[in-house]
């Protein structure tokens, strides 16, 4: 035994030293946690932080600029925009995290069995991705949410669905590849059997790559929730929600209030941009290889 | 006393696009208890597939293999898993990096496969089981909660082996254990080896490309080529006294420095297909030096030349192999 | 006369190899890499030299910077590492003064190098016929038919069976002494001075391994060829090679003619290198064991690399700079109490 090879620290302090590493390189990382702290606290907490109820018409002061009384102005109703972009996040963070969260899991665990066991099951895994991937996928989503209901949970169903495949093959393609790897083997002699192989000693392996994939996915998320609200379907008015805020500020582009849809268009864009910065980070933190 | 394992006629055909691949084509080995039996030959030949018909990962397509008083051919892979065989046939991998599961630490690693096959017991029992296991193998009880990439090299190997033995099997499948490791960390899993079989009395099967460290290690040496065995032999016997030219050839080509100015003859070209072998032909044949017509009339059976010696080739008995043997040490004295 | 030619006329023109000066000189090569974790001192003080038409091997356990050294001389080292001090000498010319152009100039025909994976080596999507090609037109004057016929030429000089059909061969059709053999004859294809050949029989059948260096062995001495072989197989450089040097975590421990290594070994731990190598003996509890493992080269370290690992050690090695003590017979070593 050597006298000379140092002891490791702990996977956690490793992870933690990894994780402050790459803040201070990256500030832009910084940048995006930071951001996300905000995001967070307004889903959290937006009803208690907003200036104004957020439900609030007020018909005398409809169509306001921004001004000290109301930072992001009003909209067609009166209502204070700032306080319906804050408490909106809740909505679009929520329906993108319940969104990605159902994919992942769905999408992974069939990809996996199919990556595994190949064969019928593959075969079958194979079709259903194809079909899902056949359609445009937004249009796939707007004929599900026509097709069972305006409602929220059908927002993040069908955002769910479509977002399958992704998951799906890659969750098959990691599989694939570590099913011949020695420790496979090495489970099996040790009396593992496929199922307890696949949970058990794959499947771990294949999870810091799948998160990160998951947490890049979460912008495409937001903005497929906030796209579906944006044509009318989903989410319904009164409710504050970016993508709804942005279709109804859309329609006095030409009269020039511009801060009835360039706030919360803002708000999707800092929001997807947070989440594709941090997906980056997440990759650095995790993957040690990716890192100079 | 019986032997440990016998396999008898054991094949692995592998139809391809081409034709039938005969992977292993009708070998019969035996192991004894407490035996250290050596499996050399180079890529293709079809040791890693008899390796893993003989460790039940694969199944085999005609043959048997007797296990202690009992035929563990015929059970599906699906069932032998959780069968009480599987515990007494374990095996050490050749990659350490590899074979072990970057997500699990040491101890999980080791106790693994205490909780599918052995008796856990209590968490208290597992430990101690899994520390035992660790102290054979000169892994102090710290390491336990590392993960495999905080290892190095000669440590990973170790958490290999001590997880092949937790359970104390009866047979032990080596497969190139060794031929990842540096030399030094290599001289010291090689005296781990040696000294952990005669402490747990386990047999070994060892399979390597390196004839010196089987030399070192085995008892009995079988010589594969082609997924046939050509040659078997107790180790020392063999060195000085290879009987097949395959088996000359090999050892001829192990670097030699007391060689230097000498041209010994090389084996040139590549082996035959082993896609729908003809039949009557003996497998070396265009290759060897010691060819004449009947090679390719009649393919030699592996028959006895001496005694506990095997080898199949027509000309087995011919006092002077074609190509030297190998009968010096790297320091330049003849080795006895 | 071109300028090449030139060169090669004053170099050949030279008498034989232990009068003449040295093709390859390293002095003092000292490395490091920069890390997250510090500076890794990689190669410290590293010297030797090699002559024309001599195969000399480094040998040493991973770690040693046995491959460091060779991808230095190459001007191939990773962009994290820097040379802190030192000099490489070839032909005369300091090759850490070299443009980015000029090397390129270099490297493939006066160095060449073969590497260690065969397969992964070579351009997965090109034809092996039009790799060796590529070098040829790159470095010789010819036309692509002249190389075409060059590169023909080579495959049969390696003696690849049938060389005009596996010309259009692609990598993964070739097995891997094959491969090995399209890289020997990229790497011969314009004569170089010195060919380094980083552990080129890793992973190849001991039967392949004989053939291809053989191989290599023949085709140097009709061109006078030097060789830096590196290899962590001793035996392999016993066979092989006609002077060796012993590496021990970036330091050069011993420079030997091979016969007088083997016999003889002066340092401890070329001792046990050669004690812990399995055709040295018959039992396997004569195998040596090297006690400790490689030191962490991010540390300060003492003089004496091998301090921690040796039984011979006295206070002299943890304090004072390692003499270079001569043997004889171009028998070197750095050790204060060698055997």
């Amino acid at each position: 035994m050597s006298a000379t090879t140092q002891p490791r620290p702990p996977r956690s302090l490793a992870l933690l030293r990894a994780t402050r590493y790459t803040l201070a390189e990256n500030q832009l990382t910084l940048v995006a946690c930071g951001l996300f702290g905000i995001l967070l606290l307004c889903a959290v907490f937006g009803a208690v932080i907003a200036p104004y109820d957020p439900l609030a018409t007020d018909m005398a002061s409809r169509l306001k600029p921004p001004t000290a009384a109301h930072w992001f102005g009003t909209d067609a109703l009166g209502r204070d925009i700032l306080s319906r972009v804050i408490v909106a996040a809740r909505l679009d963070l929520g329906m993108a995290v319940s969104a990605v969260a159902v994919s992942f899991l769905i999408g992974t665990a069939l990809g996996a069995m199919a990556g595994y066991w190949g064969g019928l099951v593959d075969a079958i895994f194979g079709r259903l991705m194809d079909t899902i991937m056949a359609f445009p996928l937004f249009v796939l989503a707007m004929g599900i949410v026509a097709a069972l209901g305006n409602s929220v949970l059908n927002i993040i169903l069908a955002t769910a669905v479509i977002n399958l495949p992704f998951y799906g093959r890659f969750a098959r393609a990691e599989v694939n590849v570590r099913r011949d790897l020695a420790y496979v083997e090495a489970a099996r002699m040790g009396g593992n059997g496929g199922l307890r192989i696949l949970s058990g000693h794959i499947v771990r392996n294949i999870l810091p790559t799948m998160a990160v994939q998951a947490s890049l996915n979460m912008g495409w998320a937001i903005l497929n929730a906030a796209g579906l609200s944006f044509i009318g379907l989903g989410v319904r008015p009164p409710t504050p929600e970016w993508g709804i805020m942005v279709s109804e500020g859309a329609s006095y582009i030409i009269s020039g209030e511009w801060w009835t849809f360039v706030f919360p268009g803002m708000a999707l864009m800092l929001a997807v941009f947070c989440f594709n910065l941090l997906g980056d980070g997440l990759r650095d933190v995790l993957d040690p290889r990716r890192r100079t | 006393m019986t032997a440990l394992l016998e396999a008898s006629g054991l094949a692995k055909r592998y139809p391809t696009q081409h034709g039938l691949l005969h992977a292993v084509d009708g070998v019969d080995l035996s192991i004894g208890r407490g035996e250290s039996v050596g499996l050399v030959g180079e890529s293709g030949c079809g040791k890693s597939t008899l390796v893993r018909l003989l460790a039940r990962l694969i199944a085999p397509t005609a043959g048997a293999i007797v296990f202690d008083g009992e035929d563990i051919a015929p059970i599906p892979l699906g069932r032998f898993v959780h069968s009480p065989q599987r515990a007494r046939i374990q095996s050490v991998f050749q990659d350490p990096t590899e074979s072990l599961n970057p997500a699990l630490t040491v101890f999980g690693a080791v106790a693994d496969p205490v909780r599918r096959l052995g008796t856990p017991g209590r968490r208290a029992d597992l430990a101690r089981q899994v520390h035992a296991a660790l102290a054979l193998v000169g892994l102090p009880g710290e390491m336990s909660e590392r993960l495999p990439h905080q290892l190095s090299g000669g440590q990973r190997a170790r958490v290999g082996i001590a997880r092949a033995i937790v359970l104390r099997p009866a047979l032990l499948i080596l497969d190139e254990p060794t031929s990842a490791l540096d030399v030094s960390v290599q001289a010291v899993v090689l005296r781990l080896l040696a000294d952990l079989r005669q402490r747990l009395g386990m047999s070994y099967l060892f399979v390597s490309h390196d004839l010196n460290v089987v030399r070192l290690l085995c008892d009995r040496i079988a010589v594969m080529y082609l997924g046939c065995i050509v040659e078997q032999a107790p180790a020392q016997e063999l060195f000085r006294n290879p009987r097949h030219p395959y088996t000359s050839a090999l050892l001829a080509s192990i670097p030699d420095p007391s060689r230097r100015n000498e041209r010994p003859l090389r084996l040139e070209g590549s082996a035959r297909s082993p896609i729908d072998p003809v039949p009557n032909v003996c497998r070396f044949a265009g290759r060897c030096p010691r060819e004449e017509p009947i090679c390719t009339q009649q393919a030699p059976p592996l028959r006895s030349v001496g005694p506990d010696h095997l080898a199949a080739c027509h000309f087995a008995e011919a006092a002077t192999p074609a190509i030297p043997a190998y009968a010096q040490s790297m320091h330049g004295e003849t080795i006895p | 006369m071109t300028a090449l030619a030139a060169k090669r006329a004053l170099v050949d023109g030279a008498a034989p190899h232990a009068e003449a000066p040295p093709l390859l000189a390293i002095e003092n090569l000292t490395l490091d890499f920069r890390t997250r974790q510090g500076a890794v001192h990689a190669l410290d003080g590293v010297s030797f030299e090699v002559f024309r038409g001599e195969i000399v091997g480094v040998v040493g356990e991973s770690g040693s910077g046995k491959s460091v050294l060779a991808y230095a001389v190459m001007g191939l080292t990773d962009a994290a590492g820097y040379v802190r001090s030192g000099r490489i000498g070839f032909a005369g010319r300091d090759m850490l003064g070299e443009t980015a152009a000029q090397l390129s100039d270099t490297l493939g025909r006066e160095i060449s190098m073969i590497f260690q994976s065969p397969r992964t080596a070579l351009n997965p999507i090109r034809r092996v016929g039009l790799q060796i090609a590529d070098v040829l037109l790159r470095h010789g004057n010819m036309t692509r038919r002249e190389a075409h016929a060059r590169a023909v030429e080579a495959l049969a000089q390696v003696r690849v069976p049938d060389p005009e059909r596996r010309f259009d061969a692609y990598p993964f059709e070739l097995s891997g002494g094959l491969c090995q053999r399209v890289m020997i004859a990229m790497a011969i294809a314009c004569t170089p001075f010195l060919l380094i050949a980083d552990e080129p029989t890793t992973g190849l059948d001991v039967t392949t391994q004989a053939v291809v260096m053989d191989l290599l062995r023949d085709q140097v001495r009709a061109a006078n060829t030097s060789v830096l072989l590196i290899t962590h197989d001793l035996a392999l450089a016993g066979e092989y090679c006609d002077r060796v040097v012993v590496m021990h975590a970036g330091h050069v421990v011993e420079v030997a003619p091979v016969e007088r290594l083997l016999q003889q070994p002066a340092h401890p731990y070329s001792a046990l290198l050669i004690g812990a190598t399995p055709g040295a003996t018959t039992r396997v509890e004569d195998l040596s064991v090297i006690p400790g493992g490689l030191p962490d080269q991010r540390q300060a370290l003492p003089p004496c690399r091998f301090l921690h690992r040796c039984t011979r050690s006295d206070a002299r090695c943890a304090s004072e700079k390692l003499p270079t003590r001569h043997m004889g017979d171009g028998h070197l070593v750095r050790c204060w109490n060698p055997l």
